[in-house]
């Protein structure tokens, strides 16, 4: 068995427009990327609003079907159509998404929202089903007296801790966690990731972690994927991201986290100015697609769209300024 | 560690009596809605005990007392005699119960069709049978459902199953359309797509997931819509087209009564007046179960 939990290989989700003006052209929410995760490793999947990165998610866990490319979930390919996904996958890989409030049913007492992974997959503990249960709650630390609670008599943390439960419950290998913390209180926050990461030990979990927030990222990821517009810019270990980065994009993500003090200022990297928006992943623009915002573009960059290229043992930039200076 | 757990409490009666005193205090928010059950109670216990309560309760037969007919209200009479000399009052306590039973079955019947039709409508909403169901649905309620009850109770003998199935045919396309609308925006909740994600049976997420939360809707309705179902039965039988004499029914009741309108008033008055409490008594009590159920977080 190979060490990648997880492995993507040119994965592209385009969505046809059926519509409007656009009408005959697609949404190229992911279009062709590449990523691994090894057994027990976090990889943070990193990037703004609309380039992509919950798409990937959905795509590896299967709410999505692929138009393209390849997901091998433990040197097995999973089938691109999801409706031939079996069981058995439903169960290794499990998913906790951003709003614990939808995604938990109101109407269903915390009992019956776990026991149900369980029952599906034929994992009840017949002896006692609900010491299961509330040793799941036990895990997440939530007492017992919730048992018969429904999601609504709980906190947004608290719900949020339930979700891991039940992505928990089947003793998956990989979770994807989309957003896990960003409709929670920054004092949850803290406490929901430091259970992730024991549970990560305890258990021996790979997580996909998708997420806006960078400083987040320093202390939870093994590795970290910056994508824009449905592509990967840059792939390194967390280390090396946060300390060596080297796509123009990263650049100017880090230098946008804002810092307190001006001791703080002067460790970071070279200010490099954001400027404009991220263009429509419909219009794509020619060549590299982050040449509307780059301010190092150079001609090369409106032609020809740069393809993935290894600077560093587990890092890889996708570049030309890169590539170029490497040459020379 | 097993040990403990399994004298896990369950809800106990502590929990359950603050959940049903917080219901019962949404409930009783609006004064109307305790009117609304005290009407509706007093129209069952009415209906059920009538053999008890009525002043004379072998009125509700074939009897015939020609010396005491077309009397107006009296001490003896309260609610003064119909054309026979029948007790107009022991006649409308019986059709309560021709009420009751006729809201009740056709409730029973249409809820679990309509559910069933919206849910799968709802659920399944981009496919063919989807389309298929739903425009049937429109075709029944593009009819006025008073015409469409006339029109299916005329095709059958007049008795008070068949007006029930009648009102019925009339009635089911609106639980339908209503649940469809919920089913579908609520398939999108991301609730039920993990559940999907978990691999849960198509069963499972149509009525453990996504039924529960339209229940309150469904019982709102049904508790609003109970006088109107009514209100149709009574007007199937007022055409004569429901239960039939000599058993009393509101719509003949006023029927017969119209005729002898305005000299002996009482005739046709009275029982229309106990239609209008029926609607009155379960509006009220309808608006009351949707403040209590609707109000929740």
């Amino acid at each position: 068995m190979s060490e990648n939990i997880l492995e993507v290989n040119n994965l592209k989700k385009y969505f046809p427009i059926t519509k409007g003006k656009e009408k005959g052209l697609s949404v190229k929410a992911v279009d062709d990327i590449s990523f691994s995760i090894k057994r027990g490793e976090t990889l943070a999947l990193v990037g703004e609003s609309g380039s992509g990165k919950s798409t990937t998610a959905y795509n590896v866990i299967g709410m999505y079907s692929a138009t393209a490319g390849q997901i091998i979930f433990k040197d097995e390919p999973i089938s691109n159509n999801i409706k031939e996904r079996p069981l058995r996958l439903r169960k290794e890989i499990q998913m906790v998404f951003q709003d614990p409030g939808t995604t938990l049913n109101p109407r269903r007492i915390v009992k019956d929202i776990l026991s149900l992974p369980l029952k599906i997959h034929k994992l009840v503990d017949k002896k006692d089903p609900v010491g299961q249960i509330v040793r799941l709650l036990e895990e997440v630390e939530l007492p017992m007296e919730y048992l018969f609670k429904t999601p609504l008599a709980l906190g947004g943390g608290e719900r949020q801790m339930l979700a891991v439960a039940r992505a928990l419950s089947t003793n998956p290998d990989l979770i994807v966690l989309d957003e896990p913390t960003s409709a929670l209180d920054v004092s949850i926050q803290a406490k929901i990731i430091n259970m992730l990461l024991r549970l990560q030990k305890d258990y021996d979990l790979s997580y996909l972690f998708i997420t806006l927030d960078l400083s987040l990222v320093r202390n939870f990821a093994t590795r970290v994927a910056i994508m824009y517009l449905g592509k990967i810019a840059e792939i390194a270990p967390t280390e090396i991201f946060f300390s060596d980065p080297e796509h123009p994009y990263t650049k100017m993500l880090l230098s946008a986290i804002p810092v307190i003090s001006e001791k703080e200022e002067e460790v970071k990297h070279a200010k490099v100015t954001p400027k404009g928006e991220i263009p429509s992943p419909v219009n794509v623009p020619k060549g590299c697609s982050f040449n509307t915002r780059c301010p190092l573009a150079f001609d090369r960059c409106f032609v020809e769209d740069p393809v993935m290229k290894e600077v560093a043992s587990d890092h890889q930039v996708r570049c030309h300024l890169v590539e170029e200076r490497r040459q020379s | 560690m097993s040990t403990n757990h399994a004298s896990t409490p369950g809800i106990t009666k502590r929990d359950r009596l603050e959940g049903l005193k917080r219901a019962w205090y949404k409930f009783s928010l609006n004064k109307m809605s305790i009117v609304g059950l005290v009407i509706v109670s007093l129209i069952l216990i009415l209906g059920v005990f009538q053999p008890l309560i009525a002043p004379y309760p072998e009125h509700a037969g074939a009897y015939v007392n020609f010396s005491a007919a077309n009397q107006p209200p009296s001490s003896q009479y309260i609610l003064g005699t119909d054309t026979v000399g029948r007790d107009i009052l022991s006649r409308i306590f019986y059709a309560f119960r021709g009420a009751l039973l006729m809201g009740l079955g056709v409730e029973a019947f249409i809820i679990p069709l309509g559910t069933i039709v919206g849910l799968i409508a709802g659920y399944w909403k981009e496919k063919w049978f989807s389309t298929a169901l739903m425009r049937v649905t429109d075709i029944f309620l593009a009819v006025p459902p008073l015409v469409l009850a006339l029109v299916v109770s005329a095709l059958m003998r007049p008795t008070l199953f068949n007006s029930m199935m009648a009102v019925s045919i009339a009635w089911w396309p609106m639980y339908a359309r209503m649940i469809y609308g919920m089913t579908s925006s609520m398939r999108n909740e991301l609730f039920v797509k993990s559940a999907e994600l978990l691999g849960a049976s198509k069963f499972h997420i149509l009525f453990r997931e996504i039924l529960p939360n339209c229940l309150g809707q469904i019982f709102t309705k049904m508790t609003l819509d109970m006088g109107w179902v009514i209100l149709m039965g009574a007007s199937l039988s007022f055409v004569g087209l429901g239960e039939q004499p000599p058993t009393p029914a509101l719509g003949t009741m006023v029927s017969d009564g119209a005729k002898y309108l305005p000299d002996q008033w009482w005739i046709a008055i009275f029982p229309s007046i106990a239609i209008m409490v029926i609607i009155l008594g379960f509006n009220f009590l309808g608006d009351g179960v949707k403040d209590m159920l609707t109000s929740e977080e």
